[in-house]
Parts: structure tokens; sequence; C-alpha cells
């Protein structure tokens, strides 16, 4: 049951002087089961893309299919309850939509809002703190007395309390300190690998693009540039040229030597291989 | 000649543990200065503390000499800008225009001269196509441009960047940083860099690694980011290059440790050279 978009536009103001196309008719199908990352300069689409995934925008033109739901122009919001449940949409900065007394009714908030009962919310919130890092001591605290990477965890929660099959998130990472990112990243590997959830991603950080996620997606001015496995990506050293993208530091520095007359190939991408292979060469 | 000088410096929140926890420095005139460490470290509080947002428990700031109470605050925020992390906080302005007369407004500036003055820093960080253009058509690298354009049309001696490019797209970071390497180039701006960067900490000249609240280290790029053994211990990142050169010496290859790519570069070239 992939994700598919079938010659999807969104244009914001249609019939306005400020008329705007942000996705201009793109086809694109995404796999169940992978951590996908979306990759862009700001304003290129990324945002607009991802918001169609739980119809929180809907196409002007085209169509998405969400598990087996197809969504158009004509959807109707009131029959979306069912997909926004499977479909769980964290925004950027999302501590920043942090609004009940305590942790634990933040977290019930989305559950109860589909229908779920007390008791069950709340059980779940047990559950979803722990998985996202924190413990159960946490829920009875406010959410205003946390660490911005802690609201931005309790947020996560607060998704994942609905228990969505794909889980989109955008720049999950976005002003977070170094460890607190790389926790953030374990936690979407562990939902990925241990619960199967299907992961879509936006995100600057092409390190994280190239150790955590299996395929990128890059938009460029409403349209999708390339779709493929991560490795494939990064071995494409003109179009990353192209596209102005900084590749991870292994890539860079390889890159730096091959340009001064190493001849490392272009399908290493991790640092032990990438030293083994400079020995090779310079002990030869 | 020192510009700013803290003495014993200490903070707390809850009243009960020390957010800045009895810290000493001092910072040079023109100089460049990075202060790393976890969230939760107190970076953010000092530099609330030296503007005067925040006010100390006990100890002392001096800037430019002159001790912070609440007679000469007026002065010393005229001598220390800030620039904060999150673009949509601070852009105030109607226009970019408005955004940069707001502190010259405040300070009665004459019309003719704010003009000028708006004009030359819009400038400065390539602001001037946009001078009549909404925040919300604006990227936030570009708002951060613009907020550092306010803080400099106020003429101070020293800028604070408290985390400014964090929330930016790399090329909204690239830009930012471009701005600081050219404040810096001038040596007439003391600047000081709250960062998680450590690419951009090889770049400044002096670093403050702190550790719950405390200094726990000093020293120049160099000295501080080779000590990679203590910075891996408190899970801070360490450069690519030193990442390699530990690589490369379980391969049998020795090279001496560098704090940016093309040190290492440079010497594996000359490594390959010789054979």
């Amino acid at each position: 049951m992939p994700i598919q978009f079938e010659k999807v536009s969104h244009h914001y103001n249609a019939g306005t002087q400020f008329a705007y196309v942000a996705l201009d008719e793109i086809d694109l199908t995404l796999k169940e089961g992978k951590v996908t990352a979306i990759i862009g300069a700001t304003g290129s689409g990324k945002t607009t893309l991802v918001q169609h995934l739980n119809a929180l925008l809907l196409p002007t033109s085209g169509k998405v299919t969400v598990l087996d739901r197809v969504i158009d122009s004509a959807e109707k919001p009131k029959k979306l309850k069912e997909l926004r449940k499977k479909v769980g949409l964290v925004f950027q900065f999302p501590e920043y939509q942090l609004f009940e007394e305590t942790i634990e009714k933040d977290i019930c908030f989305g559950p109860k809002n589909f229908g779920v009962s007390e008791q069950e919310a709340k059980k779940r919130a047990h559950e979803v703190i722990r998985l996202v890092g924190l413990d159960e001591s946490f829920l009875q605290k406010s959410p205003l007395d946390l660490s911005g990477g802690q609201k931005r965890r309790v947020a996560i929660a607060g998704i994942l309390a609905m228990d969505p099959d794909v889980l989109v998130l955008d720049e999950p990472t976005a002003g977070l300190d170094p460890q607190g990112a790389q926790q953030m990243m374990s936690l979407f590997m562990n939902l990925n690998k241990k619960l199967k959830k299907t992961v879509l991603m936006v995100t600057h950080d092409m390190e994280h693009v190239l150790n955590y996620c299996d395929e990128v997606v890059v938009v460029r001015d409403g349209k999708i540039v390339t779709h493929v496995e991560v490795r494939e990506f990064f071995k494409d050293t003109t179009l990353l040229n192209e596209l102005h993208i900084l590749p991870p530091s292994v890539i860079q520095f390889r890159e730096m030597l091959n340009d001064k007359g190493f001849k490392l190939d272009s399908s290493i991408m991790d640092i032990k291989t990438l030293a083994k292979a400079i020995a090779k060469e310079v002990k030869r | 000649m020192k510009q700013i000088e803290i003495k014993n410096l200490t903070y707390s929140y809850d009243h009960e543990s020390l957010a800045v926890d009895h810290v000493s420095f001092s910072i040079e005139k023109g100089s460049y200065t990075t202060i790393i460490g976890h969230n939760g470290s107190g970076k953010s509080t000092i530099a609330k503390l030296i503007i005067g947002l925040l006010e100390a428990e006990s100890g002392e700031i001096f800037v430019d000499g002159l001790p912070l109470n609440l007679e000469n605050l007026a002065a010393i925020r005229s001598k220390v800008g800030i620039v904060f992390q999150n673009p949509d906080n601070q852009f105030i302005g109607a226009t970019v225009r408005d955004d940069i007369a707001f502190g010259l407004e405040n300070h009665c500036v004459e019309q003719e001269k704010m003009d000028d003055i708006i004009n030359r820093f819009a400038e400065k960080v390539n602001m001037t196509r946009y001078l009549d253009s909404e925040p919300s058509h604006l990227s936030g690298g570009q708002k951060q441009r613009v907020a550092i354009a306010g803080v400099l049309a106020m003429n101070p001696d020293v800028i604070i960047f408290d985390e400014s490019t964090s929330m930016l797209d790399p090329q909204g970071k690239d830009e930012i940083n471009r701005v600081i390497q050219e404040l810096h180039a001038d040596k007439k701006m003391t600047i000081i860099s709250i960062t998680h960067n450590i690419e951009e900490v090889a770049q400044s000249d002096h670093v403050l690694v702190l550790e719950k609240g405390k200094v726990v280290m000093e020293g120049d790029p160099k000295e501080i980011l080779l000590q990679t053994d203590k910075l891996i211990k408190m899970n801070l990142d360490i450069p690519f290059s030193v990442k390699m050169q530990l690589e490369l010496a379980k391969n049998g290859i020795k090279a001496d440790q560098y704090i940016s790519m093309e040190g290492l570069v440079n010497e594996l070239c000359q490594y390959n050279l010789k054979k």
C-alpha cells in the first residue's frame, strides 16, 4: 500500500494576484516501511508536499493515494478522521503547540479527539512517553517546565499516541544540539525498525540523510528533481553540485583528496572504509 | 585590551541549582569568541547576563571597564548587541527598512541620518534590494541578516550571536557565517558566538567550553578541539579531520592532527608524493 502522488499540483491563493504554484504536477510513489528524506531549498515546496499526506492541504489538481485512501480537490474535510489517525504529521517546532496543563493531558488530547476513551488514552500516554525516551514521572509535569529537546519529544509523543502507520516529520531536528538531534534520529529509527512505521522526513541535514535514511526525494521549484536510494544519490557528485548541496563530511573529504589526484571510489561513504582506502593508496 | 571581563558570576533560575556557577573569563577587544556546550550548560544565560536581561545573583561583569549595574545599564546596552536564535521572534518592523529603523527611532536619531545608516547596514548584510519587503516574504537567513543590520545600526562594540544560525537551512547558515567572518575581518567588532557548529569554532580565535554552568575548558580553537578525549567524554562533537586522523592511525597512517579538513588533505598528499 504505497503512498502515491499522481499529477498533483497545489496553488496557493489561486485566482488572486498572489497566486503561487507550490507544487507543479508531481508524480511520486513512496514505499511503505522505509525512511524517506525530503530535501530541497527553503521555499521549494517540501512542506506543501508533506501536508498533502494527511489532507491538511488538498491538491488543486491531481490525486494523492495514502493507505488506500484517495484524496483529490473535491475531498470533504469531515471524512478525513480515519486518514488523520493513520498519518501522524509533526510540524516544524512542534513544541510551540503544547498547551495543556500537564504532559499527560497534552498527549491524551489527540487520541481523545479521535474517540479513544480517557482510560485508554492515559494508558497510551504511559507507553509513548517511554517510547520517546522520557519516563512516567514526566506525565504530571507542566510541558512548560521542560527543555526545548524534551518539549519536542512530548509533542512527538502526542502524535505517536494516535498510533499512526505513517509518521511525517517536518525538520524534526532543527534547532536541537547535536546530541539532542542524534537522540531524536535514533527514536525515529526505532519506530521504523521495531514498530514498522513508515517515516517521511523533511530535513536539511545531509549527515542524517546519509546515516539514517533509505531514500531521498529532492524537491525544487515545486517539482521532483529526483527520487533515489540514498547511496545512489550521494554517488552523483555532479547532481549534488548542481543542487548546491554540501555533501556529508566523509564525501567532502573524499572528493577533496580525489581533486588532488587520489583515486578513491565514489561508493565509499563511511569513515572506516575511507580510512582503509586512503591507507591502501598511500602505502602502495 | 579587555572588552568584557566576568568575575565569579553566578545565576540561578530556581534558587536551587546554579545555571551559571562561579564563572570567570575575559574577552579581548576585536576578538572572535565561540562558546560551546550542551543545551542547558548556561551559554545563553551568560549572554543574557552580559546584556543585563537577567540580573546576576553574585559576581561582576565589566564592559569596557564599566561595571554592569542599574546606573550603567543603558550605557552597556548601547555597547552590546545581540542576535537571538529564532528569526521570527525578533522581526518587529512591517518592512526590512522599518525593522532596521526600530532601534534608531528609539534613540531619536534624525530622519536624514537614519536613512543613511539604514542603507549602509542593509548593504553590509546584502539586503538592500529587500528594504521594502515584508518579513513574510523573507527566508529565515534573510530575517537574521536584517536582525544583524538592526544591531549594527546601533553601532555597538560587541555583538553576541546566540545560536543565530541553528534554525536556518544550510544556505541561511552560510549567509550568516559569512557576515560574521566579514565583521571579524574588520577587527573593529568584538564577536561572541554561541554555537554547536564545530567548524565555526575552528574559525574563531578564542573558545570557551561550558558544562553545567561552569567554564571547563578555555583556549584557542586548536588547543581545545584537539583535546578529543575530553570532548568525547562530554559528548561534544569533534572536527571531522580529527575523526579521520584517528581512523587513519588505526590503519597505520600517522598524520598530524588538524582542526580543518584542508590541513589533513595536504599532509596526505605529501605522504603520497614521497612514496
